[in-house]
């Protein structure tokens, strides 16, 4: 059997589609059998709710009068500094900004309260930010100061535009060296004591869609509470990875580049947060429909925690110093089981991404196809897979020769 | 002689639908001030608060407090957590001393256990969304 994406939006116009999570998908496969399973079912949802540090906004603000030209200028939003390198009023706020004047690991572990993803949230919570910006005026752009609040109603437009989302797959983070590390992937106790992970697993989008058969630029999405689409393939996009025999990379592997209208996102999908020691960025909420186009594509759907695998990295030294070295690999079903054995050691372990928001997201997005609100789209281009040669490069430093 | 002391009440789910702080009022003739807030019919809920009267109506309200259920905290120091702010991704659990939190098997909602809390501040600088605050 096999189905096409306009079949599958035919039924959702018609409110015949059958639509199930990536949670729910695995007992129906295994009750009906893959055939069945895949002649019945025509959506399966994802989602995945945690931090991705690549995320930003652009932001046209209007032009005031008389003009100011903001490229070249410096502009912050709530004290927080944002890129003017384009034209008059375009800026871009990237989610890890971090005021001037915060003190930074200054005063180890530092405290990053607010930055620039805390600026995001605010934005589509609907409150006013302060703008204070400063340019060298120009005869057509004279202007040399602007100070004011700014809505995110009031100006023409708020993209969200991520470059790198929805890691497929990524590493068990620990510690063990004998001192706390406060990383990106959380406080790491020393000697081995605590474990932190962050995919939803069997509910993470790329890994229901191991080899990118569905999910490709121009798929629409839930982003941030609202609609999004999936742009590029995202930075380091790594789909050579390591995989299992069942195509599910054993390694962060492939990601998104993923934009949307800010303006119709909300703000508890979107979570300004703060990583002690690390600094400031922003949890995103994804969720991507999956067309059960044959039974193959469901085969990939039907992943169990139980089945998908991750390394297990030491923050203390393998990673800061860029070694390849793994402690190992756990599924994501030992790691939420609450204990990983390690090294001889049982290691209680945390998640950093929250599987009941990612299990919200996929419901949700569920909802909202089968109340016939969300039509599939057709991939305009595939995402690269492992024969476009793709890798993912290090930097080789070369000495400046002047 | 009159007394006035800021406390912590904790409400079981069961009686956030009463109204205990009229009635602290009504019948003791007592005065409060609302320091913090966070009560929803079905949920516990919290309430920190000051409550001024005299001594004599004082202890007969918190006795009527505790009599009705609610455990009262002097508010020396207190660790809650923002429902609205929390996101349940559960980064807070190695890091919490006395295991306070926990994962609900079935849904893998992050569960805070006040009686285990021993309000050491861990948990508030090492939540992502800042969840958890604590207070004087």
């Amino acid at each position: 059997m096999s189905k096409t994406i306009a079949e599958i939006n035919e039924k959702i116009k018609s409110g015949k589609v059958v639509v199930v999570t990536a949670e729910e998908v695995i007992g129906l496969a295994k009750e009906k059998g893959i055939s069945r399973a895949a002649e019945e079912i025509d959506v399966v949802t994802t989602g995945t709710f945690g931090p991705m540090c690549s995320s930003g906004v652009f932001l046209n603000i209007g032009h005031p009068r008389p003009r100011i030209k903001l490229g070249g200028g410096k502009v912050y939003l709530n004290d927080v500094p944002v890129y003017t390198g384009l034209a008059a009023v375009d800026v871009f706020l990237g989610a890890n900004a971090l005021p001037e004047d915060d003190p930074r690991n200054k005063f180890y572990p530092g405290e990053f309260n607010y930055g620039g993803g805390h600026v995001i949230e605010d934005l589509v919570a609907g409150k006013d930010v302060r703008l204070i910006a400063t340019a060298y005026g120009t005869d057509c752009y004279p202007r040399k100061k602007l100070e004011t609040l700014i809505n995110i109603r009031d100006i023409n437009e708020a993209i969200l535009f991520n470059i790198r989302n929805a890691y497929q797959n990524y590493n068990v983070a620990v510690n063990l060296s004998d001192r706390t590390l406060y990383t990106y992937m959380g406080v790491l106790k020393p000697n081995l004591r605590n474990a932190n992970y962050s995919t939803a697993g069997q509910l993470s989008p790329l890994l229901n869609d191991p080899y990118y058969k569905t999910i490709g630029i121009g798929t629409k999405i839930f982003l941030g509470g609202g609609i999004g689409y999936v742009a590029w393939h995202g930075t380091q996009h790594n789909p050579a990875a390591l995989r299992g025999d069942n195509g599910v990379p054993r390694r962060g592997a492939g990601t998104l580049a993923v934009i949307g209208d800010l303006k119709q996102m909300k703000s508890e999908w979107l979570v300004g947060i703060s990583m002690l020691g690390y600094g400031c960025t922003l949890t995103v909420g994804i969720g991507v429909p999956i067309p059960i186009l044959s039974e193959e594509i469901l085969q990939y759907t039907r992943v169990s925690d139980a089945e998908i695998f991750a390394p297990v990295v030491d923050y203390s030294e393998a990673y800061p110093q860029r070694e390849p070295d793994i402690l190992g690999e756990v599924s994501y079903a030992e790691l939420k089981s609450g204990r990983i054995k390690m090294e001889g050691k049982d290691v209680p372990t945390a998640s950093l991404s929250s599987y009941p928001k990612a299990l919200e997201i996929a419901n949700i997005l569920k909802s909202w196809i089968e109340k016939g609100e969300f039509l599939l789209t057709e991939p305009v281009a595939p995402l690269p897979g492992a024969e476009s040669g793709i890798t993912l490069k290090p930097l080789i430093e070369r000495p400046i020769e002047e | 002689m009159d007394v006035s002391r800021r406390i912590v009440l904790h409400f079981p789910s069961s009686i956030t639908g009463q109204p205990v702080v009229y009635r602290l009022v009504r019948d003791f003739d007592l005065t409060f001030n609302i320091i913090k807030a966070s009560v929803s019919p079905g949920e516990e809920g919290l309430l920190i608060m000051e409550l001024s009267g005299i001594e004599e109506n004082y202890d007969k309200g918190i006795q009527y407090l505790t009599e009705a259920g609610v455990k009262i905290q002097s508010l020396s120091q207190d660790v809650v957590r923002d429902e609205v702010r929390c996101t349940h991704c559960g980064a807070c659990i190695t890091i919490c001393p006395t295991s306070a939190f926990s994962l609900e098997p079935k849904t893998r909602r992050v569960l805070f256990s006040h009686d285990k809390c021993v309000v050491c501040g861990l948990c508030v600088k090492a939540c992502p969304p800042r969840a958890m605050r604590l207070y004087f």
